[in-house]
């Protein structure tokens, strides 16, 4: 039931040497009588880039949003682990999940717009600097510690914004930013939170090629320099399978593939799930080829 | 005395008499709030112009001769209807229109300086003491007894429940059925995209403002028989009951209205029957709230279900 | 009707005659309306009841200024002021002395008042103001040509001059903040500051500090509270008994006043907060309605309407204002060897009130900059982005309630201090809805703006308090018309609460 039959094996073996970072079993998710999500089970491994594709509709950002904590699944374990602790997710309230270090973006970006751009980033360390001004007491008086941790989340930021390219633009309100700009911004306010997990829900919808090879350059970088795994929803295939080491593809709530790009990219499921149900198995090689090439997956 | 069923009967009549005062009024706030997302607060006032302006239409029959009561009753709601409706008009126009753009706070700080103004205005006018009026609907017949304790249903409150339940079908009609029905939804649904596809979105608003004028007026009328007095003050009290009705029933739910309405009334009703009157009120914003903690958009209102 | 079919204004353009008449036809019509009832006819008490006094010559008055009103407005925004300014002219030339001489009395007085449109005095005021109003932007037009015709039709004459001041005020701010501070504190010893003066200026100093306190709540954490008379109450109420059951004094009660407030912020706030915008709006004017509700009817323990009285006075260090101590203590006077004078109290009420704004302004200023504060903004803004970056949404906006409530609890124990007498009545709608009123006015978020807002909304109507019955009006149109004219209030601005660079950068 959670993986189809005629999913092909990953070439790379997925057996990370620790126990993986994220552990998503039999999660389901039930609106009413619809089934958004049904009985997906995959895993993430630290440091990874971990795509997840699908039509739309497929149910992938119902996986965000109960992996982040705004749906209560309706079924399912979600196990996130690091910092020496697990945590069970769908137990869990939606700050109380950011602060296990589960950071995500949103499809439609969801900045502070009101605030600037260095506002945005220096409020994503929000439980690091509550902490450090005792609740707002020390704060309020002004001791030396919490000048020392606000001069760190400056620093953080500071660094963020140089990483973005928006160090000029940082005293500007987020809100007049360009979208592509607004898109980075967004990405580096989750990484503020010193998350173990990065969850970004289509990055690059709306980017031009440029600005999504920046945005690939960004991923690439923070899974390179930052102790951090990646999961990704993306339509942009051209960016998942360049950069992904590992993609999950639903439809239909269903999970029908789960392994390395190459395997997914010749698995018929997929293949079928991206044309339609036309003729199942008979789908001719003409087709097939334009499908792949629609869906961004030709060679 | 107090725990016979007759008892209950009696204040149950008496509450679903005031809820179809609290219920015509709400409808205002819920078609205002539906298409332009804003409280009107000012709408509390344009129920007590209503009743004013009934008050003046029944002196001025009465100065006329004019003495046979249903044309009397059919010429004073016709009366009210339209020049009230013409505040109601000339509200969104001159107060609200200029804001339609605006932030929602700056709406709402409009409609409470309207309400200040209009309050005002009418005492000018009209000056603050109470205005009594005679009772022009009397009479009634028992429908219940225990002992001495009569429960009579008096025509007032018959011809108060039919013409609620007459101007509810018709307007539900009108909303339901009806071209400028469909426009006020799809203004509610998408204001810009109505705009391309031709709804004249100006005359829409405006249409449902003359709407609930037209209720609230209604409501005035019915409320100066009722009680047979009125000031100027008797808007705030009955606006805020009113959008506690929208709210309970469900905001831009035009049956959670009439519903909301209803409960409020035999809530205030009934608490008062039972237990005391200082604290009905209490009783009905503390109603409000558990609703809305368990049910945070109302009794009818379409849960909100968070996109992300 | 709008104006994006009005002409170009360089040029005059074609003017539909028609059209005009049409437009000033429908308004005259809509006037008709307006006033067939309320303004035609008065009702009055007479023995054995109502009658109804007609008016027939108002409304036939306020049909024809309507008519002419709108038929200037036309013309105006034809571009065509010439006959509008003569118009308006003569019709100024005629009202003025007439209104003048009707003040008077006498003879000519009852003359006057015939030849005026209407019978009520104030009425024929507000159409002198309105004509002066047409004539000037006419006369504006006429003599400017089309610019000042252009900002007349953009609807907003000094909208852009507003948002220069605005900005000025920003970056003379540094400046103009120490020298309003200084004027603040020389206020009491200025010639002019007589008792009535200093009066007034504690109460638009409390409104200064309430709506500071609610700029918290609204402004900073974007909820709005239409109940917040609710805590002035209960900071009001907790002194008075305080005081009056217990024998205790004012500094000593101030801050269990503030800790009440606070606990019963908290207390409403719990159950609510999750709720949205326009709910939360009508839940918590609930709570103020209850709270009052409860102050009436609660008689074993707050009087019911009677309300409490003989709330003392606060002291000077225990150094009371009164002109004969009893024996064996010291007042203020003898203590410092000064003549007994009772404005001394008054200042000395002053002085309380300003120390406590001020110190509510600093809390705010600073609290915005710690991280509770940048998460009440960020709440404001986007609940959901916040509580994804791991904002605990209830406990953030319970702060920001408690707080803003604990400054409405001292200043209500203020009120009741300087009044000595409080009852449920100070409480009602109105004041949460004028506290409302002057955040919003006042540009949301904006400190500097509450000041100019309460001067406005409190300190003018109370200056005209001689127009008793005229000031409510007042007070409701100021309000529609400055936010018709600047809805985002009048000092909109947000400075951030840190800089990467600029003036006022974080070091590196």
């Amino acid at each position: 039931m959670t993986t189809a039959p005629d999913t092909t094996e990953p070439a790379r073996p997925f057996s990370p040497p620790q126990r993986p970072l994220l552990d998503v079993e039999h999660l389901t998710m039930r609106f009413g009588g619809l089934v958004a999500v049904d009985d997906v089970s995959f895993a993430a491994a630290p440091g990874d880039i971990t795509a997840i594709i699908g039509p739309n509709g497929a149910g992938k950002t119902t996986v965000f949003n109960c992996l982040t904590g705004f749906y209560r699944p309706s079924v399912g374990r979600l196990a996130l682990r690091g910092n020496g602790r697990e945590y069970l997710l769908e137990r869990m309230e939606c700050h109380d999940i950011a602060r296990a270090g589960m950071a995500r973006t949103f499809q439609s970006i969801r900045l502070f717009p009101r605030m600037s751009a260095f506002e945005n980033l220096v409020v994503a360390q929000h439980n690091k600097l509550m902490r450090a001004s005792g609740y707002t007491v020390f704060g309020l008086l002004g001791t030396r510690s919490y000048a020392e941790a606000e001069a760190g989340a400056v620093e953080l930021a500071r660094y963020w914004l140089e990483k973005i390219g928006l160090v000029d633009r940082a005293d500007d309100d987020a809100g007049n930013l360009a979208y592509g700009q607004q898109r980075r911004l967004e990405i580096a306010r989750a990484m503020c939170t010193e998350p173990l997990l990065l969850c970004l829900d289509e990055p690059a919808a709306g980017l031009n090629p440029r600005e999504s090879a920046e945005l690939e350059e960004l991923l690439l970088f923070v899974r390179e320099r930052h102790d951090v795994g990646i999961l990704l929803i993306e339509h942009d295939m051209s960016v998942v399978m360049k950069i992904s080491d590992r993609i999950v593809v639903l439809d239909h709530g269903r999970k029908i593939a789960d392994g390395t790009p190459a395997a997914v990219r010749g698995a018929p499921a997929v293949i079928r799930a991206y044309l339609g149900e036309a003729d199942g198995a008979d789908t001719d090689t003409h087709t097939r080829a334009d499908t792949r090439r629609d869906a961004g997956m030709g060679a | 005395m107090l725990g016979t069923f007759e008892y209950f009967v009696d204040q149950a009549i008496n509450g679903i008499t005031l809820g179809a005062i609290y219920g015509l009024i709400a409808i205002g706030y819920t078609l205002v709030y539906g298409i332009v997302g804003m409280i009107n607060f000012a709408h509390g006032e344009i129920f007590m112009i209503g009743a004013f302006v009934s008050i003046i239409a029944f002196l001025t029959l009465g100065f006329l001769g004019l003495t046979w009561v249903p044309l009397a009753l059919l010429l004073v709601l016709v009366a009210t209807m339209l020049l009230t409706a013409v505040y109601g008009w000339a509200l969104e126009r001159f107060a609200y229109r200029p804001l339609r753009r605006s932030p929602r706070l700056a709406a709402l700080i409009t409609a409470i300086g309207m309400s200040i103004f209009l309050q005002n205005y009418v005492q000018l006018l009209q000056g603050a003491r109470n205005k009594p009026l005679q009772q022009v609907i009397g009479g009634g017949f028992e429908i219940m007894r225990e002992g001495d304790y009569v429960v009579t249903l008096s025509y007032l409150q018959i011809f108060i429940l039919l013409l609620t339940v007459v101007l509810m079908a018709v307007f539900t009609l009108v909303i339901g059925r009806t071209a400028l029905g469909r426009e006020q939804r799809a203004c509610e649904q998408d204001r810009d995209m109505a705009s391309l596809l031709g709804v004249n979105v100006d005359r829409t608003i405006s249409l449902t403002f003359v709407m609930g004028a037209v209720l609230a007026s209604v409501a005035g009328l019915v409320f100066l028989l009722n009680y047979g007095v009125i000031d100027f003050y008797i808007g705030f009290l009955a606006g805020i009951k009113a959008f506690t009705a929208a709210v309970l029933g469900g905001i831009g739910s035009v049956p959670g209205a009439m519903l909301g309405g209803l409960l409020i009334g035999l809530i205030e009703a009934l608490w008062s029957g039972y237990f005391t009157v200082e604290y009905k009120d209490v009783a009905a914003f503390s109603i409000l709230v558990l609703v809305l903690i368990f049910r945070p958009t109302g009794l009818l209102g379409t849960p909100d279900v968070e996109k992300v | 009707m709008t104006d994006a079919t009005a002409p170009p204004p360089s040029a005059p353009g074609p003017f539909h005659v028609r059209g005009a008449l049409k437009e000033a036809g429908l308004a005259a019509f809509v006037m008709l309306g307006l006033s067939l009832a309320l303004i035609g006819a008065r009702i009055d008490d007479v023995s054995g009841g109502l009658a109804v006094r007609w008016r027939p010559f108002d409304v036939l008055a306020a049909v024809v200024v309507a008519f002419l009103g709108r038929l200037g407005l036309a013309f105006l925004r034809a571009g065509r002021p010439a006959p509008v300014a003569l118009a308006s002219g003569l019709s100024c030339a005629a009202l003025a002395p007439l209104l003048a001489v009707s003040a008077t009395g006498g003879g000519a007085a009852d003359w006057a008042r015939t030849a005026l449109p209407f019978s009520g005095f104030a009425v024929n005021v507000l159409v002198l103001v309105v004509v002066v109003v047409l004539a000037l932007r006419a006369g504006l037009a006429w003599r400017f040509g089309a610019r000042a015709g252009a900002r007349a039709r953009a609807g907003a004459p000094g909208a852009e001059t507003m948002d220069r001041l605005a900005s000025v005020a920003r970056r003379a701010a540094v400046h103009a903040v120490p020298v309003l501070l200084l004027a603040a504190v020389l206020f009491p010893f200025l010639p002019f500051a007589d008792r009535r003066i200093l009066d007034i200026a504690i109460l638009v100093v409390t409104y200064v500090m309430l709506g500071w306190g609610l700029n918290i709540v609204v402004g900073l954490a974007g909820l709005l509270d239409l109940g917040y008379v609710a805590f002035y109450a209960v900071g009001a109420y907790a002194y008075a008994l305080l005081a009056t059951e217990m024998g205790l004094g004012f500094w000593l009660c101030l801050p269990f006043a503030g800790v009440m407030a606070a606990l019963a912020g908290v207390l409403l706030g719990f159950p609510v907060l999750r709720l949205r915008g326009d709910y939360l709006a009508i839940v918590t004017l609930g709570f103020g309605e209850m709270i009052r509700i409860v102050l009436l009817n609660w008689y074993e323990v707050t009087n019911g309407p009677d309300g409490i009285s003989g709330i003392p006075k606060p002291t000077f260090f225990g150094l009371p204002f009164v002109r004969s101590p009893p024996e064996g203590t010291e007042s203020f006077h003898t203590f410092f060897g000064l003549a007994y004078a009772p404005i001394d109290r008054i200042v000395f009420l002053y002085y309380v009130i300003l120390a406590m704004a001020l110190i509510t302004n600093q809390f705010t200023l600073r609290i915005r900059k710690l991280p509770v504060g940048r998460a009440w903004e960020a709440l404001r803004e986007d609940e959901t982005a916040s509580r994804s970056l791991g904002i605990n949404p209830r406990n953030t906006k319970l702060t920001a309630f408690g707080i803003g409530a604990m400054f409405a609890g001292f200043a209500g124990s203020f009120f009741a201090t300087r009044q000595g007498f409080i009852s449920p009545e100070s409480f009602v709608f109105i004041e949460s809805a004028v506290i409302l009123a002057i955040v919003v006015l006042g540009g949301m978020g904006s400190q500097v703006g509450v000041v100019l807002a309460a001067v406005l909304l409190i300190g003018l109507p109370e200056i005209f308090r001689d127009l008793q019955e005229f000031r409510m009006l007042a007070f409701g149109a100021t309000m529609v018309l400055i936010m018709t004219w600047r809805p985002r209030g009048l000092l909109a601005h947000r400075e951030p609460t840190i800089r990467l660079s600029g003036k006022g950068a974080v070091r590196r």
